[in-house]
């Protein structure tokens, strides 16, 4: 963005400098005047409708009333904030807001931290002169499953409803009725469910709105809070974890310029219920005769020991790591390359993108640049969906900055309405549809005329869970001839990336540098180091299934969930001599453990995460874990002595400085620079400087594509099956119902009506699924939300039959 | 001297279609702008007839074309959402004589270069927004509107919307925000609808009196136009006579006489055995004026001004000695009350606890504080209760509603104090 002069404006006789045209309202607060508002949001564009932000502006025709929120600075423009006038209007407002305001301070969970409270004390009149019956509503009614609104506290601000239009996209919340009578609502029959809800919750100067998951859990004034970073995914959102009595009660969303800007999903905000779910496991757990009993961490850890020490090193592999810190994945692949010595480990589980691929194609897109491009290229997953923050900031950048944005997508995605252009695809198609594109012929002169207007960035992912992740990189391969082009690759889980950069692939060593480049180096630091060829999570599971491997530990994974091959996983699991998980739960895949060790989580530990975009942040702890709970990295620790080695973990922050020093992009971030220096917005870690450090040119083609009549899209869905969102009672409710989406003219032609029920068939499996009609679907695609568990036994392999099944 | 009501007065039965509009010189006008001056010349036309907008606020209809910005497409919208209750100039215009509208709209819209106006009338005039649409449809028939108008290549299309039923939707922002299919309420200005109006668009509103002159000021020239009248009170203007007269209604007058010629020799003077208590010169949402003082004053858009109140959309009320002042303030007051669009706090809230105070007052529960809590309240709304108004509200509709009661203490405060003292009670 050009620069914009500065100019010099007088506020109370103080002189203050900022940008011409910025709003009057910030440049003060930034300055150390604070002005009184409701309405106004430094993230949503200027209401000027609560009036509390009224000032004087002194200029050539006299004294001017102005709301400061809508006036904008200029060359010279003194401005009073302090008088009478402006004095008797803040008064005035602040009376009016509470003649039919009901006072129910000592019921509403905004007293303590209530903006009416705080500007009425600071600014108001000190009582009232109201002597008529105030207006009632019947309160609070539910307006979601999420949202209570109590239209009786409501001043009206319009920050929700602008939220919902403005940010989110989903205006499933307005205004009501004219005058004394206006009210917020939803429309008739129309919940307000909207991934972001909960934003409106904590941006409402009052208690109209509350959160159900916090209603009444705890006052303000009780409260702790630390800030952290949230772990529900990659995009690294920064938020304020908060608690009574060692319990998480609430997250809120903390604004940091680069990620979230003070937004979070829904998820974000409501996944504290897991933490304290009485499904943790606060025990190590050991299986007998098929059955598990709790036990304790000596016997627990001894048995692992003798059990994982009896194995040749390379007969043991790791899966996991991506839901962990950064300190527990390095902890975790330390003692699998010095104390297992393997080669085989994996992040991720063939659900991604190519590791190198991930942390190494260059050039490289930050969340910020999309704020500066002219054409943004989406062709990933349906961000709302996966990224819903990620979402927010697309969207803002094409519906607010004007991008041109392009989705390519097989179905509808939640930002098509903000899309200049859409080109939507049978999955197993793509390569046809890049090769196309690259052309710019025919239907596609617009599009590709488009993306020869940089700055252009790339979201690049996989669309659905079977597509070919080299087909992420062969766009990524053609974006970086683009003028200005940069490449964001996407992937979902919350440290995917961190556990990358911590060497959690064959082929990667700490710190974003090869395997083959660095091997020497680590092995000076750290002792011998597997030599060979590792495998990556398919090979694992098969090798496990077919016995060419023995042993498997998990760190916070769910093959039996998430691998796209979920019968491949639970067969390699079942054949498995020893399988040891950490978790925080049981899972489909940690009940077909032998033993389990009850893993601290998120609130509970300290540590760093590094989210998609390579920034790293600082997570914190508030609260103890629950029973006999430990931190991976210690547990680790402690099963490698007793195998006879020393992992060196005798704390996370030993283990942050031991990052710091082998993992060669890693260098200077520090925890002190990230909880205090200029690492508070995150550090994003280089991927071209230095020459050891992992340099990857994208596949550019080489993939066909997939021929079938039907091409499945096993796309995913926020609130999916997955572990957390079970475990939290507010968020699982959400869970949609698993279908089958197909096009109304695909449907007709096999004889299927709207609810009747389908057999899909793929590679791999089938599922039994009602049908629903979605004509955003060409022919030929059928849609199938992924890890349902009404799905999950379906396969990710893209071609797949569709016939009328009886119901089940 | 009579431009806008001649022809409805002079053929009654049928002055709204187009074979008489065409009969009596119609679409002359248009012929001239078009084919013969050219639209440089129609925009210089109307800026030298000095025409002030009819709608109430009485701004230069010229200077305001001159603010369009040059982005395309820009729009042409005419306010027909009569709603400053004693107003109802617009209606007769729009029922009688349609056609006028029509050719000053197409005029305007080649002018300045607009190729689609809007006609947005309020809900509660079904029979003329009916009659506009039939004019609307006849023109098309006859090539006045559509593509290629008079085989000069301009095109121009005329949409009809009729309104909700709100009052805000008079305020030209919020009139936008209603065609657009929004909640009517008003904009933050800037920017002006000149510059971001309809669909963000570069956009014209005007009053259906203001535009229906054009015809005639295309005729006669802008010269002949202006030298109607008082200097800055330029041409004809429509008033609505209404209240305790003899004879209420519409005329169309020159501006420049005075007060006491108005209500007494064009309304006929209140009724026998009664006198004249106060009148409010420009819809009920000016500052009232009483006998003692401003019988004299001329009816020019400068000296009502300057006498603290404003000619605005022309609707004069007349309240005699057989009114009860106190409650024709009420009545004021929970009008703006029940029309104010709720965003802004001081009028939501405001507004409506003013209505509440009186009627506390009316039911016999007043107190004498009640007299200075109205006016604090008011002035929460209008700091310093001045006229033009001061604003802590986006836009005048709060500040309307407390011009009654400013005008109530200023006159008649003793009326207010009998009351709450009980001397006085209403039925």
């Amino acid at each position: 963005m050009a620069e914009r002069e500065l100019v010099t404006i007088t506020v109370d006789g103080v002189p203050m400098q900022a940008p011409a045209g910025e709003v009057l309202i910030k440049v003060a607060e930034d300055n150390g005047s604070y002005i009184p508002r409701f309405c106004w949001h430094p993230r949503m564009k200027p209401a000027g409708l609560c009036r509390m932000c009224l000032v004087e502006v002194v200029g050539p025709r006299g004294r001017m009333l102005v709301p400061s929120c809508t006036t904008t600075i200029s060359d010279g423009m003194v401005v009073d904030t302090q008088s009478d006038v402006v004095k008797k209007a803040q008064e005035g407002v602040l009376e009016y807001l509470l003649i039919n305001h009901p006072l129910d301070c000592p019921v509403c969970d905004k007293g303590g931290e209530c903006p009416l409270q705080d500007h009425t004390v600071a600014f108001g009149p000190g009582e009232s002169r109201y002597v008529e019956e105030k207006r009632h509503y019947e309160k609070p009614i539910p307006i979601s499953e999420l949202i209570l609104l109590d239209r009786e506290r409501c001043i009206l601000c319009a920050r929700c409803t602008r939220f919902s239009e403005e940010i989110s996209g989903d205006p499933l919340i307005e205004f009501r009725d004219r005058g004394n009578a206006v009210q917020v609502i939803t429309f008739p029959g129309e919940p307000f469910a909207s991934y972001f809800s909960g934003n409106t919750v904590q941006i409402c100067p009052v208690g109209a709105l509350t959160a159900a998951p916090y209603r009444f859990k705890a006052r303000p004034w009780d409260l702790e809070a630390v800030e952290s970073v949230s772990m529900v995914d990659s995009v690294g959102s920064k938020v304020s974890v908060q608690s009574t009595q060692n319990t998480v009660v609430r997250i809120d969303g903390i604004d940091n310029e680069p990620t979230n800007q003070g937004w979070l999903s829904d998820k974000d905000r409501f996944i504290f219920e897991s933490i304290h779910s009485e499904h943790r496991l606060t025990t190590p757990l050991i299986k007998e005769d098929g059955e598990f009993r709790e036990a304790g961490w000596g016997e627990a850890l001894e048995l692992a020991a003798e059990r994982l020490a009896g194995y040749p090193g390379d007969a043991v592999a790791g899966l996991g790591g991506a839901n962990s810190t950064n300190e527990e994945a390095f902890a975790f692949g330390k003692f699998l390359r010095t104390i297992v010595v393997t080669p085989h480990m994996d992040a991720q589980l063939d659900d991604g993108l190519d590791p190198h691929f991930l942390v190494g194609v260059t050039p490289r897109a930050t969340i910020p640049d999309l704020e500066d491009a002219k054409t943004i290229l989406l062709w990933a997953g349906d961000l709302k969906e996966e990224l819903p923050v990620l979402y927010l900031r697309v969207r803002r950048a094409a519906a607010e900055l004007g991008a041109t944005l392009i989705v390519i997508h097989p179905r509808r995605t939640g930002l098509d309405d903000v899309a200049s252009h859409k080109i939507r695809y049978r999955p197993g198609t793509g390569p046809d549809i890049l090769r196309e594109l690259v052309a710019g012929e025919g239907d596609y002169t617009a599009v590709r005329a488009a993306l020869n207007e940089g700055p252009v960035v790339a979201l690049v992912g996989r669309t659905s869970i079977g597509e070919d992740p080299r087909l992420a990189e062969a766009v990524a391969a053609f974006v970086r001839d683009l003028p200005e082009g940069k490449i964001l690759p996407l992937a979902r889980r919350a440290n995917v990336m961190g556990a990358l950069d911590m060497g959690l692939a064959p082929t990667l060593l700490p710190g974003r540098v090869s395997e083959s480049t660095a091997h020497d180096v680590l092995e000076a630091e750290w002792g011998p180091l597997p030599e060979g060829l590792g495998r990556t999570a398919t090979s694992i599971l098969e090798g496990l299934r077919d016995g060419e491997l023995k042993s498997l530990i998990m760190l916070g994974s769910d093959p039996v969930r998430d691998h796209p091959e979920p019968k491949l996983a639970a067969d390699g699991l079942e054949a498995a001599d020893f399988v040891l998980a950490f978790d925080h739960f049981l899972t489909d895949s940690s009940t077909l453990a032998d033993v389990v060790f009850p893993m601290e989580g998120f609130a509970e530990g300290e540590g760093t995460v590094t989210n998609i975009e390579g920034r790293v942040q600082k997570v914190n702890r508030l609260v103890p874990g629950p029973g006999q709970t430990r931190p991976a990295w210690s547990a680790l620790d402690d099963l490698a002595r007793r195998m006879g080695g020393n992992l060196g973990a005798p704390s996370a922050a030993a283990l942050a400085k031991e990052i710091e020093t082998v993992a060669p992009t890693y260098h200077g971030v520090t925890w002190d620079t990230l909880d205090w220096g200029e690492g508070r917005e995150g550090l994003v870690v280089p991927v071209e400087e230095g020459v050891q450090h992992l340099k990857y040119i994208p596949v550019d083609g080489g993939i066909t594509a997939v021929e079938a009549r039907f091409g499945l899209h096993l796309g995913r869905v926020l609130y999916d099956d997955g572990v957390r969102t079970r475990m939290s009672p507010s968020l699982a409710a959400l869970t949609p119902n698993a279908r089958v989406y197909l096009n109304a003219a695909d449907a007709a032609e096999l004889g299927l009506a709207e609810g009747a029920t389908a057999l899909v068939e793929g590679e791999s499996g089938s599922a039994r699924l009602p049908v629903g009609l979605d004509n955003s679907l060409g022919r030929g695609t059928v849609y199938v939300p992924a890890n349902l568990t009404a799905t999950r036994d379906l396969g990710a392999g893209v071609a797949v039959t569709v016939s009328p099944g009886e119901s089940s | 001297m009579k431009i806008l009501t001649e022809r409805m007065d002079a053929h009654r039965a049928d002055s709204h279609t187009i074979e008489r509009y065409e009969a009596t010189g119609g679409y002359a006008a248009l012929r001239k702008g078009m084919l013969d001056i050219g639209g440089e010349a129609i925009a210089a036309e109307v800026k030298a007839s000095n025409i002030r907008g009819r709608g109430g606020a009485n701004f230069p209809a010229g200077v305001k074309w001159g603010f369009l910005a040059p982005a395309k497409p820009a729009y042409l919208v005419i306010n027909g959402d009569e709603s400053e209750p004693g107003t109802y100039k617009d209606r007769q215009l729009l029922e009688r004589d349609p056609h006028q509208l029509l050719e000053g709209v197409i005029l305007t819209s080649f002018a300045l270069g607009i190729n689609h106006a809007f006609i947005y009338i309020r809900g509660e005039y079904p029979k003329p927004a009916r009659r506009v649409q039939h004019a609307v449809d006849e023109a098309y028939a006859k090539g006045y509107v559509g593509k290629n108008i008079l085989d000069t290549g301009f095109d121009l299309d005329i949409t009809v919307h009729l309104g909700g039923g709100a009052y805000i939707c008079g305020e030209e922002s919020a009139l936008l925000n209603s065609l657009e299919g929004r909640r009517g309420e008003p904009r933050l200005k800037p920017p002006f609808p000149a510059v971001e109006g309809l669909y963000a668009q570069p956009t014209i509103v005007n009053n259906v009196e203001t535009i229906s002159n054009v015809p005639w000021i295309i005729n006669n020239g802008g010269a002949n136009y202006a030298a109607i009248g008082p200097d800055t009170s330029a041409g004809t203007r429509m008033v609505s006579l209404s209240g305790h007269l003899k004879k209420p209604g519409n005329y169309e007058i020159v501006m420049g006489m005075p007060w006491r010629d108005l209500i007494f020799d064009l309304g006929g003077g209140v009724p026998d055995g009664r006198e004249l208590k106060a009148w409010i010169p420009g819809g009920s949402s000016a500052p009232w004026f009483v006998p003692e003082e401003h019988l004299d004053t001329p009816v020019t858009i400068d000296d009502v001004g300057k006498n603290g109140s404003m000619l605005g959309s022309g609707a004069v009320i007349v309240m005699d000695d057989s009114t009860n002042l106190v409650a024709a303030a009420h009545r004021i007051v929970r009008f703006y009350a029940h029309e104010s669009c709720g965003q802004c706090t001081p009028c939501r809230e405001g507004t409506t606890w003013l209505e509440r105070i009186f009627n506390r007052i009316l039911s016999g529960q007043g107190r004498m504080s009640d007299i200075d809590l109205l006016l604090d309240v008011s002035d929460g709304i209008s700091p310093g209760l001045a006229w033009p108004p001061v604003m802590t509200t986006i836009c005048p509709l709060g500040p309307s509603a407390t011009a009654p009661v400013t005008s109530l203490m200023q006159y008649f405060r003793h009326e207010v104090e009998a009351m709450i003292n009980e001397e006085v009670t209403v039925g």
